[in-house]
């Protein structure tokens, strides 16, 4: 029995059709990267690779963990909401070693140091405390009258 | 080429029962080997913003430093930076704004009597409809589950298109891997735990990591409690960097 003369044709496009749908499923599978579309229009799992990167800064917690005695000091202070590493800079390696001792970082510069935030300039806001620091200190290190932990004067 | 009819239906539904099966059976293959992180981290749990209060910022460059220094960010560019603005008098319509190395060392003193002038932190402004997200042609950059808009830099093509769709110019094309790059509020230190390089080396916490999900959080205070900005906000953004004492010359 058949539908209508050469109806095999249409047998012949249909075939021919699903062949293509199955390419391209088969194709599509190996374009799209793995895990695309795991949370959103995006691979998965590129989140996980970004939250490899490693740290630098150990965070101030960290620090204060082992060094006590100047957490409490800085604590004190009108430096209280200055992070160590916002002095001492970088110090993951240090601090999350094994060995610190091994790692020991170096001193900061206190003169560039502490006029990086304290140099007179007349966009910081009004009542930051700041000085000229050369007329300041007449060229004398900033930490022999300041104790960067504890920076009033005679603290 | 010669089929019956008999033929042709059983090839047929050979094949239509046979493709979405192997499809599936790719994908489960697939998924299973996923990861879905399994620590501690909740991304469902957290919803990441920064607050940054104008009045505060010293001009100090630590962030930009700090910034520079955890994400090896390439010289001559900046994932966060500060500008430093100097505005003549009300009405001013072009208010001069400089940023010398990004503010990376601080900035020389510009002692202009009568002037206003303050220092503005910048960065990405993770907005929650991003348009620069929506202009990326394969899905290289996204809004994460948690609010963070990232890029996967083994997916980008280097095509531009996100850095002029950036209404903040947030963005820039990494001179080695010829991939866009940009802040990525320390994804890595906040999921561990960490508040981002620039709030931990901010001496005077003008800048804070916030997480609006967590309801013990200061920055329901600080929102509740003060007159914030977002920056550009007729472009819609929803941008999640909330300015506290911004002036309205800022842009
Ligand atoms: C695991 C404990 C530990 C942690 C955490 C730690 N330190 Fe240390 N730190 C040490 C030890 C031990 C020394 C070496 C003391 C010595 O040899 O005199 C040291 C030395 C130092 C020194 C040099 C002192 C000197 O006299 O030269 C500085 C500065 C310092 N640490 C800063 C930091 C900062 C900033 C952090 C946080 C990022 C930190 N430390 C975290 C244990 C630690
Ligand atoms: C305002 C900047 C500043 C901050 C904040 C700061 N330091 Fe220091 N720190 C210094 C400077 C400057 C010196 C070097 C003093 C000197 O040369 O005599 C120093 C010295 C040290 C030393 C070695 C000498 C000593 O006094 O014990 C340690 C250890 C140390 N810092 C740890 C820390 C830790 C831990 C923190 C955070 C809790 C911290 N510092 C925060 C500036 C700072
Ligand atoms: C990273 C920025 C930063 C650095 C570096 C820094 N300070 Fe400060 N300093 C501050 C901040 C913030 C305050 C508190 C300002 C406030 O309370 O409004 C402050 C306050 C002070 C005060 C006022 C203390 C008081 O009780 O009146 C002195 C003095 C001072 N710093 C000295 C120093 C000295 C000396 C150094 C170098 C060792 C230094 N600072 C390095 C940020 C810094
Ligand atoms: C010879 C000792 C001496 C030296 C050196 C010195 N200071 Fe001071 N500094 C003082 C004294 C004393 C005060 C407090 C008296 C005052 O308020 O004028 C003070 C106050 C300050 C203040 C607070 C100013 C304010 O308006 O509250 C800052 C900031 C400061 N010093 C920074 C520095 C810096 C930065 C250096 C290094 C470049 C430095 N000092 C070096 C003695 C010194």
């Amino acid at each position: 029995m058949r539908w209508f003369r050469d109806a095999g044709h249409l047998g012949r496009v249909a075939l021919l059709l699903l062949l293509g749908v199955g390419l391209f499923v088969v194709a599509r599978h190996f374009a799209v990267p793995r895990g695309f579309g795991q949370y959103g229009h995006y691979r998965g799992p590129v989140l996980k690779e970004i939250r490899a990167h490693p740290v630098s800064y150990a965070g101030r917690e960290v620090c204060e963990g082992c060094h006590s005695d100047v957490a409490e000091k800085l604590a004190g202070g009108r430096h209280k909401t200055v992070g160590c590493e916002s002095c001492h800079g970088a110090q993951a390696a240090h601090a999350n070693s094994d060995d610190p001792g091994a790692h020991k970082p170096p001193l900061p510069n206190a003169l560039a140091l502490c006029a990086r935030c304290h140099q007179q300039n007349h966009s910081k806001p009004k009542n930051f405390p700041q000085v000229d620091a050369m007329e300041h200190s007449g060229g004398e290190k900033c930490t022999s009258c300041h104790n960067p932990h504890q920076p009033k004067p005679g603290a | 080429m010669s089929l019956t009819r008999r033929e042709l239906i059983e090839k047929a539904t050979k094949f239509i029962l046979l493709t979405p099966a192997a499809a599936a059976a790719l994908e489960a293959l697939d998924s299973g080997s996923i990861d879905t992180m399994p620590d501690k981290y909740k991304q469902a749990e957290h919803w990441w913003a920064m607050t940054i209060d104008v009045e505060k910022c010293i001009g100090c460059g630590a962030c930009v430093q700090a910034c520079a220094k955890e994400n090896q960010v390439p010289d001559g560019h900046y994932r966060t930076w500060v500008e430093r603005y100097v505005i003549d008098g009300y009405g001013d319509e072009q208010p001069e704004v400089d940023s010398p190395d990004g503010g990376m060392h601080g900035f020389p003193d510009k002692n202009r009597p009568g002037a206003k002038t303050f220092f503005v932190p910048k960065l990405c402004n993770h907005c929650a409809t991003s348009p620069c997200v929506q202009v990326c042609p394969v899905g290289a950059t996204f809004e994460s589950p948690d609010g963070v808009v990232l890029v996967d830099e083994s997916y980008c093509l280097g095509c531009r298109y996100c850095v002029q769709a950036c209404p903040y110019g947030c963005r820039y094309i990494h001179p080695e891997k010829q991939t866009v790059d940009k802040c990525t509020l320390c994804y890595h230190r906040i999921t561990k735990g960490l508040t981002t390089a620039c709030c931990e080396v901010c001496p005077t916490q003008a800048r804070v990591l916030a997480d609006l999900k967590n309801p013990n959080d200061p920055v329901h205070e600080f929102l509740r409690n003060n007159a914030v900005q977002v920056l550009k906000p007729h472009m819609a953004t929803h941008s999640k960097v909330y300015y506290r004492n911004l002036d309205g010359a800022v842009r």
